[in-house]
């Protein structure tokens, strides 16, 4: 329900509705980008990183709130914990239950691996169940695979890795395929034609979407078919170490998230797949990212020696609902602006295209408010701009926004806000790690047996993600990993010796560094109790 | 920990540091049980939320805290109100004298499928959910759900055969097992849509064409060149190519 403060600045985004319905608004120059990215995006604010003192990338730049995951020890002490019983023997495990993970595990099972997934949460808990707008693949006429390399290496300033931007975009079209074939609902023409649509920084419209539960309905889709092929699945189990041989990974330290009680996996390769650290908060942003998102992965692969790649970029989606305050940070689809969204000021000014690519939109959002004054402020204080949605009606028929966005509507109906009727307040929100663990294009890690996919590695994207370039990443490399890694366990013979040698290096490296035993890390679940609950805590039962 | 204060774009100084809650509005505080258990609350917050003010941190029942992942189905009864409620804790806004507990977990069945095997119609869905048989068509699904899907429309016309239809009803579901956790014949509504849904996208809609005449030109290495000629190029002849590259009109 908007306020009658709210009601009344709506009036003006009414009032250049019809002005703005057909105005051409011009894309800004890369001279223009760069101006605007060093003056208002996140990533360029120096004093918000800092170098990690420990590690196989020791010297890297990190936000804070990561590097803190990083220089943390475990919880585990490495000369006491008993690993000589070996609860689960396997080829491969898979550690990830979102969109990377089970499309890993399936495909490793193909391959006649035998396969463990375990995740820290539900299969299918991840952000892959809540990326709404699409998943991109050059499989037009007018449109090819060249064409996409070359949107995702602007999209991505250049300092994407080639070898994994060819992987994606030449596996785009038989991942469309496959998916298509094991029955994800595209929207499509009545001949079978796929309806694509603009992203923010595509030069084509290869936005395959299923409405705007496009994410959800490719996880449900694949859970499914986990399930269906009998793959055994270990929920609210949390990798807690990795274990090595001192320098090939060989298992894994399991935690049942309920009983306390741990599992020892031996297993001849390992994916991680467990996806970003939006709920770390960087800087204190809200996040669009799920519960679990607590960068668990990168903790584990860095403490195993795996290096890292562009950890100092995050993507902040420009269009994160700053209004209500119940969902505050929650995303707001890009796919609204692809069908016509416009974004403006409290004027009703428009001040950027709305397909800009994401960081260059973020930034101009928050230079509008922070720079120019020209934002809105919520009755709880938080700075917004409109996103003017009612324009979509007018240009697309009435009816096209419970159509087309149904999860859009529906998540405002619930707060009394028909966006078909009122635009918007939208503010950038954290939305996806860039960089992550380094890998190969057979998803392997710096790690021999180590490998990752998905948001939890780096380098495919660059330092900015393009829309419907991670739904496409998470199959493409989840794909790859499984492969790779079940034909790496064909060939190791011998089951490796399990031990936690790596963590014992890392904690004396720590310790080296003067980092005090403040830290634990995994985090594993986030913190939103209120601080006076915590400070009055006993763990009796711990 | 960074104070919500220090937020980027927050105004205000006493919010929740990261759900952006205004906490300070002591006047709406209401009274919720949790499982029972008593709790003063902020009446601005969900569900959700407000068990995390009493104190709760979730290991079950909370996911992508957004209405995509099901995993936040809770029962509640408000006060002097004999009915029983069910919705998501993170939609969900809290009211004073609410009774609740969430079901994180619902044993629902669920048949296993190799869905290339399988012929769409309702041959299919009833050997495999035979269940749907026993629909009463009473209704109890539809009004529970949290996404205001037909649900027993789809299952009705799963029952008919009409997958197509079941899948486009069932499309929004988001797996919460709310469905099934209110009906008396023991469907287990929501895997009953999935099946349709992987049935009618699989078997009856139309393969995309443009997708099989691309992978043929994939294999026989049509863009291959292209693209390594790409690889090798400098960062400043691809930048040119990028920002001179021609765009396809948005609409």
């Amino acid at each position: 329900m908007y306020t009658p403060d709210l009601l009344e600045l709506i009036k003006r985004v009414e009032a250049t509705r019809e002005a703005r319905l057909h105005q051409e608004f011009p894309l800004l120059s890369p001279e223009d980008k760069k101006t605007l990215l060093e003056g208002f995006h996140p990533d360029y604010k120096t004093e918000i990183f800092r170098e990690l003192k420990v590690g196989p990338s020791k010297g890297q730049r990190t936000p804070d709130e990561y590097a803190d995951v990083f220089e943390a020890y475990s919880a585990v002490d490495p000369a006491k914990l008993d690993l000589s019983r070996v609860d689960h023997d396997v080829d491969v495990l898979v550690v990830g239950g979102g969109g990377a993970g089970a499309a890993a595990a399936l495909v490793a099972q193909q391959q006649g691996a035998d396969v463990l997934l375990v995740t820290k949460l539900r299969l299918g808990d991840s952000n892959t169940v809540m990326a709404q707008g699409g998943i991109q693949g050059a499989d037009k006429e007018n449109d090819s695979p060249a064409t996409h390399y070359l949107d995702v290496m602007g999209g991505g300033h250049y300092k994407n890795v080639p070898k994994l931007v060819k992987a994606l975009v030449m596996d785009a079209p038989e991942v469309l395929a496959w998916l298509e074939e094991l029955g994800v609902m595209f929207d499509k023409e009545p001949d079978g034609t796929m309806i694509t649509i603009h992203g923010g920084g595509t030069s084509r419209k290869r936005m395959h979407a299923a409405r705007d539960y496009t994410g959800g309905e490719i996880m449900k889709t694949l859970k499914d078919e986990v399930l269906n092929r009998g793959i055994p699945v270990l929920e609210f189990a949390a990798v807690y170490e990795l274990l090595t041989d001192g320098k090939k990974v060989t298992g894994a330290v399991v935690l049942n998230m309920e009983t306390h009680e741990y599992v020892v996996v031996r297993a001849k390769t390992v994916i991680l797949t467990t996806g970003g650290g939006g709920r770390l908060h960087v800087m204190g942003f809200p996040t669009t990212n799920h519960y679990g998102a607590t960068a668990d992965g990168l903790v584990l692969g860095y403490r195993a020696g795996a290096p890292l790649v562009y950890m100092d970029t995050i993507q902040y989606h420009p269009t994160g609902a700053a209004y209500p305050e119940q969902i505050l940070g929650l995303l707001v689809t890009e796919k609204v602006r692809s069908v016509g969204g416009q974004i403006t000021n409290i004027e009703g000014d428009r001040f950027v295209y709305e397909l800009e690519t994401r960081d260059v939109e973020a930034a101009a959002i928050i230079r509008e408010c922070e720079g120019r004054k020209k934002g809105v402020v919520t009755p709880s204080g938080q700075d917004a701009v409109w996103l003017d949605t009612p324009i979509i009606e007018m240009m697309h028929g009435e009816g096209t926004i419970r159509k087309r966005l149904p999860a859009m509507h529906r998540q405002y109906e619930r707060f009394g806000i028909d966006m078909a009727e009122h635009p918007i307040l939208i503010y950038p929100t954290q939305h996806y790690q860039n960089g992550g663990l380094k890998i190969d294009d057979t998803c392997e890690t710096g790690v021999k047996n180590l490998y990752a996919a998905g948001e939890v590695s780096g380098g495919v994207h660059g330092t900015n993600r393009l829309m419907g370039n991670s739904l496409l990443d998470v199959v493409v490399f989840g794909r790859r990993a499984g492969e790779a890694a079940a034909g790496r366990a064909a060939e190791v013979r011998k089951p490796g010796r399990l031990t936690l040698d790596h963590l014992s290096a890392y904690h004396a490296e720590l310790k080296e560094a003067g980092i005090r035993r403040t830290r634990v890390s995994p985090m594993l679940l986030p913190e939103y109790r209120r601080p006076e609950t915590i400070g009055k805590t006993i763990e009796v039962l711990s | 920990m960074r104070a919500g204060a220090d937020a980027p774009g927050r105004r205000d100084a006493e919010s929740h540091w990261q759900t952006g809650d205004d906490l300070t509005m002591a006047e709406d505080m209401v009274t919720i049980h949790v499982m029972g258990k008593q709790y003063e609350v902020p009446g601005n917050l969900t569900i959700m939320k407000a068990m995390e003010y009493a104190g709760y941190q979730f290991v079950r029942g909370c996911g992508c805290r957004g209405a995509f992942c099901g995993a936040c189905g809770t029962v509640y009864r408000t006060k002097d109100d004999y009915r029983l409620k069910v919705g998501l804790a993170c939609q969900e806004m809290v009211q004073d004298g609410m009774y609740l507990s969430e079901i994180p977990f619902f044993p629902g069945n669920k048949a296993t499928y190799d869905v290339s095997e399988l012929e769409p119609g309702s041959k299919a869905v009833l050997e495999l959910y035979p269940e749907v048989f026993r629909c009463l068509a009473c209704n109890a699904c539809t009004k529970a759900c949290p996404q205001d899907i037909e649900v027993m429309e789809y299952i009705q016309a799963a029952l008919r055969g009409d997958v197509e239809k079941a899948a486009d009803l069932s499309f929004d579901c988001i797996l919460c097992g709310l469905c099934a956790s209110r009906c008396p014949a023991e469907i287990v509504q929501y895997n009953v849509g999935l099946l349709c849904r992987r049935l009618y996208s699989s078997k009856i809609a139309p393969k995309a064409p443009h997708l099989q005449k691309r992978l043929k030109e994939l294999e026989k290495g049509k863009y291959d060149k292209e693209i390594e000629k790409l690889m090798k190029a400098k960062k400043a002849e691809l930048a040119d190519l990028y920002n001179n590259r021609d765009m396809e009109p948005r609409d």
